[in-house]
Formats: structure tokens, sequence, C-alpha cells
């Protein structure tokens, strides 16, 4: 199949999906979590059923801002609030005990000051960069050329897009926050990006050997050749992160969410990115030499 | 390859230790204790003892505090007032001074790390099972300097004379009661010096009061009547029992060498982190249920034995979680499940290229040639993974990368099944695939 005649269509759709992330970027920036700006979290479970309007008023009179009240399961409440210390913990706790009239344990509590934020994206920088390195190095020695490891670089830089953008999407209109396990699904899917590339990579590389042909030919062959089982590997992942999505609970489901959209835009960044961007590469460094020998 | 042909059994032979193996490790997988039928087992852990030598290994899946319970806590070290070359020793200090409180405070397996980033030193202090992070936060984290001070003739001044005896002259302290009033108090044991140095401060100021200073806070003044030998001393504050017990501690374990602020808490009560675990049982089950009929709809008998290579796969990685060990978090978990899908990709690499070879060779050969030319992407990919699964773990602890233990708990449990999955991968259905094969031709 001649997969690489429609490179230009793949272009568009990969800049249309991060425009569109972009853009949500921009207009409504990250719903950044306590992890990086500071903050409190807590998970109480009330011995009782407690109306979340009840449980709102009974937190605007404490006076310490709340960022948001939400029902997790039966009888618990998630609240997120401005950073507060163990004592106001510890009072909050009886003092909802006396108003409510009922027990209230405490399952969680996360408390985040605004000194560590800062740290963690510098460090979350670091890590992408020497991992973009790293697989760029090993690629390029691997394939014995800069090309092939420049353009499965870029492609992973794809999926950090798709990701941040869909990210801002969701945080906009389903409250997914930026957080610890974010910037670890992140990192993840930049080696799934790499994995399937080096797959397709791999086929050109073998069909070089024995029977030579343009990139661009052996670029087809290598698409056509891997998609299914590109394909397929995606579904048992994608089978495995779904499960926990629906099932894995509350604080794994926006981290099982970020894997779940890094697994497909990975899927697809192999054979419709980082594949075309090789081939385009090629002709144009074809072209240069041409020219070169003509002039 | 092919010159393997003859040796019939060596297949087989390979077979055996996969079946040795997996029996190995099903039986370290086993939970401690379990029914089965009605009937109650205890698995024994490893308790060898011949002569001098003596190996003895627990195997218990270990369960970080996000799963078991428990509070992640981090300090902020406040260097300010401590010259650039003594702030390394300083923190150095301060961490032993922190282990040896939370020690004391009756912790079981606590961990305390120091981390040093961006101009900050701070300690991450991990303490299982506890909840009451105040309790814990305050004993930590207050300095506890004891100094012992002489109030001169003219108190007006209110300036007391700091003596050379401190905290650091203590041999033992102890929550004792007062005789005549029943309230706690700290009695306090020096050391030799201490007890001289203590001689001589009573020696000199008969008749008027030693002031006890905890954290530049008057504890107590009281009038010394006569000059004590003998290196005891008593403080009776106004404490309650619960005050005198973390005082003890704190002296005890030392005073800070710098301040502290605590800058971060995580607690998960252990109901929540129990239910953490169940749901991701359940989840990775059903997920697995997916997985395993997918490879049959998709490769048929091949797939089959994909599905043994991952029930091998699960059991191993189990048993090598418990063997090493690794500390299981919820990311961690994740890891895992996340594994579990990445393990058939070799398999499908590999019986997607049979399906070529089969076109143009016998079975038998087609099979050899397919786990031979897929090995090369196998490889290269999965070394990229452990590339980026290497950066997120951090082994070596480089202050520049994270090393908080949720991302680490992932990446390891991510690289232990990225290695076992090559394993099972291709050794096994490799093994599997050659025995069913050979035996069919028959």
């Amino acid at each position: 199949m001649n997969w690489m005649k429609y490179r230009l269509v793949y272009f568009v759709i990969s800049a249309t999906i991060i425009g569109a992330g972009l853009f949500a970027y921009v207009k409504w920036g990250l719903n950044i979590g306590i992890d990086f700006k500071g903050g409190t979290i807590v998970e109480y479970k009330f011995e009782a059923e407690v109306k979340e309007e009840r449980l709102k008023e009974l937190f605007e009179a404490t006076q310490l801002p709340t960022n948001s009240i939400q029902k997790t399961s039966d009888k618990t409440y998630l609240v997120k609030t401005e950073s507060m210390d163990s004592l106001r913990k510890s009072t909050i706790v009886v003092y909802l005990e006396r108003n409510l009239e009922m027990k209230v344990e405490e399952l969680r509590f996360e408390n985040v000051g605004p000194s560590i934020g800062p740290d963690l994206v510098k460090k979350t920088f670091y890590a992408m960069g020497i991992a973009a390195v790293l697989i760029l190095l090993w690629i390029a020695v691997q394939f014995k050329s800069l090309k092939f490891g420049i353009s499965a670089v870029l492609a992973m830089f794809h999926d950090s897009l798709v990701l941040l953008g869909s990210f801002a999407l969701l945080g906009h209109f389903f409250g997914a926050e930026i957080d610890f396990l974010f910037v670890t699904a992140a990192l993840t899917i930049l080696s799934f990006s790499v994995h399937d590339t080096i797959v397709v990579y791999d086929r050109i590389r073998e069909s070089q050997k024995k029977s030579g042909g343009t990139i661009y030919e052996l670029a087809n062959k290598a698409t056509t050749e891997t998609m299914v089982r590109s394909l397929n590997n995606s579904f048992t992942i994608i089978f495995m992160l779904v499960a926990l999505t629906l099932l894995g609970g509350t604080t794994v489901k926006w981290f099982a969410i970020a894997l779940l959209i890094g697994t497909v835009s990975g899927t697809y960044s192999s054979p419709f990115v980082a594949v075309p961007i090789l081939v385009t590469w090629d002709e144009l460094q074809g072209r240069l030499r041409r020219s070169k020998f003509f002039f | 390859m092919l010159d393997e042909m003859p040796r019939i059994s060596a297949p087989l032979k390979r077979l055996i230790f996969i079946i040795f193996l997996f029996l190995l490790a099903g039986f370290v997988s086993l939970p401690r204790e379990f029914s089965l039928f009605g009937r109650k087992f205890v698995r024994p852990d490893l308790n060898i003892q011949k002569g001098k030598i003596s190996i003895q290994k627990k195997f218990d899946l270990v369960l970080g505090l996000d799963l078991a319970g428990g509070s992640h806590l981090v300090f902020e070290a406040d260097t300010s007032k401590v010259s650039s070359d003594a702030v390394k020793d300083a923190v150095e200090s301060l961490k032993q001074v922190i282990e040896r409180r939370v020690n004391l405070f009756g912790v079981s397996e606590p961990n305390v790390q120091t981390s040093f980033f961006g101009g900050k030193h701070r300690i991450i202090v991990e303490l299982p099972g506890i909840q009451d992070t105040k309790t814990a936060s305050s004993v930590i984290g207050k300095v506890a300097q004891l100094v012992f001070a002489e109030v001169p003739e003219a108190t007006d001044s209110g300036k007391l004379t700091i003596t050379d005896l401190t905290g650091a002259d203590l041999e033992r302290a102890s929550v004792a009661f007062d005789q005549t009033t029943g309230k706690p108090t700290v009695a306090l044991k020096f050391t030799k010096e201490g007890g001289d140095k203590f001689e001589k401060i009573t020696e000199k100021n008969v008749g008027k009061p030693v002031a006890i200073i905890l954290d530049d806070t008057l504890v107590s003044a009281p009038v010394v009547q006569e000059k004590i030998s003998g290196g005891t001393a008593q403080i009776t504050g106004s404490f309650t029992l619960e005050e005198a017990r973390q005082l003890v501690v704190q002296l005890n374990a030392g005073a800070l060498p710098i301040p502290i602020k605590l800058v971060e808490e995580r607690t998960v009560g252990a109901t929540l982190g129990a239910e953490s675990v169940a749901k991701s049982v359940r989840a990775g089950l059903v997920g697995l249920v997916m997985v395993v009929t997918f490879m049959v709809l998709a490769y048929g008998r091949l797939g089959l034995v994909a599905d043994v290579g991952l029930v091998v796969f699960g059991v191993l990685t189990l048993a090598l979680y418990k063997f090493i060990p690794v500390v299981l978090t919820l990311p961690g978990i994740a890891g895992f499940l996340l594994s579990v899908g990445m393990a058939v990709d070799s398999n499908i690499l590999i019986f997607e290229r049979f399906k070529e070879e089969r076109a143009r060779r016998p079975i038998a050969d087609a099979l050899e040639v397919s786990f031979g030319r897929a090995w090369d992407s196998i490889r290269d990919a999965n070394i990229a993974t452990l590339v980026t699964a290497f950066i997120l773990a951090n082994p070596f602890d480089w202050p520049f990368l994270h090393t908080s233990g949720p991302v680490r708990g992932f990446a390891i449990t991510l690289a232990v099944g990225i290695g076992i999955s090559l394993f099972t991968g291709i050794f096994v259905s490799r093994n599997l695939l050659r025995v069913f094969i050979r035996e069919k031709k028959k």
C-alpha cells in the first residue's frame, strides 16, 4: 500500500489535534494539582450520608479557601483546599464531627507546601531532556543514521504535545489535574512512542539490507508489514488501561487516561508521523544532493 | 538455528526447566495463608540453617504507604545560619537525629532520606502505619535544644548567662513523676562530664535559680538548695504525660543541629489502601481476561501458547517482587498491569512474522526464522523503554531527577515487567511451540 502518498493528510490530522490542544492550553491553561502549586487534599468518610451542599456550607464557614468538594463514593468526599497545617487538619475533623453529629474518618490527607512545585517542573524537564537525548543516541547508533533518531524523537514530542493538549481540554471540561502521576505518564509514553517507531524502522533496516530501494518504497513496505502488529499490540495495552480507568479507583483514573492517550497517540505517530518525517527528510536531502551535483 | 534440529530433547529439557521455575515461582507467589477447598494452608518461608550457612528470607509482598497506610513527611532544613562548608555535615547529622527520634517514637520500618535540589535541603520521612501526623511531625520537627542558664543578681535586665551544660551532655532522659504532686516530669541523667559541669553550676548558684531553657523558652527555673553531685536532675515543667514523653524522645535522640519545617505531608489510612488494592486487583483481572481472550481470537492456538507465557509472566513477576523485594505502590501496580499488556508484545511481533514466513517454508523452520528475525526489533524497542524506566527510577539518586516514591515504584515495576516479558515472550513461548510442533509432526 502506498501509505506515504498521503503524508500531507497525516500532518494535517496531527496539526489539527495538537492545534486544538494548544488552543485549549493558551485559552484555559492547565489545571494544576497540589503537587505543583501547593495545597491540601483530604478524603473524608462520614458515618452516614451527607449532602454536598451541607458540606459546602460547613467549609465556607471555616474561612479556609476551598477549591472543590467532590463525592468519590458512598459517604466519601474529596475536599481540596488551600494548604492547611497539621493543627488545622485535626481541628477541622473535630469541627465536622460536632456540626454533623457523626463520626468522621480521614481516609487520606495530602498537604504540599508551595515551595515543592517549581522543583518538580524543573526535574520533569531534565528527565524529558535526558530521555530524549539517550533515545535519540540509541536509535542513531542502532540504525546508523541521525535521521532515524531525530524523526523518532520528533514523533515522541508530537505525542507529548498531544497529551499536554488533551489534558488542557480534559482539565477544563472534566477537572483532570496535572500532578505527579501525569508527569510519570508523560515520561512513560516517551518510551511507548519510540517502541512502535523502532519496530517500523527495524523493518526498513531489514528490507534495506536484503533488497535495497528508496526510503519511500521501504517505508511503505514496512508500514504495511507492521500495521497489524502495531494495532494488535496497542489493543492489549488499551484493554489493561481501560480496565484500570474504569475500575482502578479515583487515584489512578487520570493516570490511566493519560497513558491511554499516550498509547493511542504513540501507535498513530509511528507510521504516520515518524516515518513520514523520515521520508520527507530523505527526499529533501536527495533533492539537495542532486542540486549540488548540477551546480 | 537449524543445527539444533537433531537434538530433539533440548526444547523438552528447557520445558522441564521452565515448569520447575514456574512451580518454584508459583510457590513464592502464594499468599502466606490461604484456604483451598475449605482447608487452610500456610506457606513456609525460606529458612535454611546448615552449619555456618544460614539463609532466611520472608516472601511477603511489601506494600508502600499508599497501599498499607501511613505517613510521608517532607521537612525543609533552614540552613541560613550555617556556614556553607558546614551545611553538608549539619544535614547529615540532622538526618541521624531524625532517624533516632523516629526509631524511639516506635515506628516499625521507618525510612529517612535526604534530598538536595535547587539549593534546598530536605528530609523525607516515611512512617508506615502512622496516621497521627500531628504528634509525629511535632516529635520530629522540634529542635529540642536544651540549655541550662544562670540567673545573675541583677534580674531586672532579664538576661541569662548561658552555661556550657546542654542537651549534648545528657546520657539519658526518662519520664518520671513528681513525688509530691504526682505530675509527670522529665528525669535527666548526665554523662560523666555533664555531671561535673552540673555540680559546678549548682555549687556556684546555691540559693539562686538555675534556668532550664528548651528552644529559647524557659521551661522552669528551680532554686538550687545545695550542690548536686551524682549527675542527675529533674525538669518539672507543666508537662502533660504526652509532652513529657515527646520531650524524652527528643532529648534522647539529641537536638536538631538546624531548624526544620514541614513542607509536605501525605497520609493514607489503612482502609483506603486496602480498597485501592482490591480495586486494582479487580481491574487487573478484567484486563487480563480481555487480553487473554483477544490473543486466542487473533492467533488461535498460537495465542493460547502466548497466554500460557502470560501466566508464567504473572507468576514470575510476582515472585520477583517478593524476592527483591519491590515496594508496591498504587502507581507501581499500574506499572505492573501495563507490563501485562506489553508482555504479549514480543509474541505478537513473532506471530505476525510467522504468518508471513509460513507461506515460504515448513512450519518448524518458519517458527525458528520468525523468532530470530523478530529479535532485533524486540531488543531495540525494549531497550528504549528501559532507558525511560531507568530515568524515572533514578537508581543512583541523582538530585536533578525525581526521587519520589510513587514515580520510582512505577518505573521499577515497569522495568521488572519488561525484563521478565522478554524471558517469557521469547524463551518460554519459543520452547513451548517447539515441543508442540515437533509432537504434532510425529
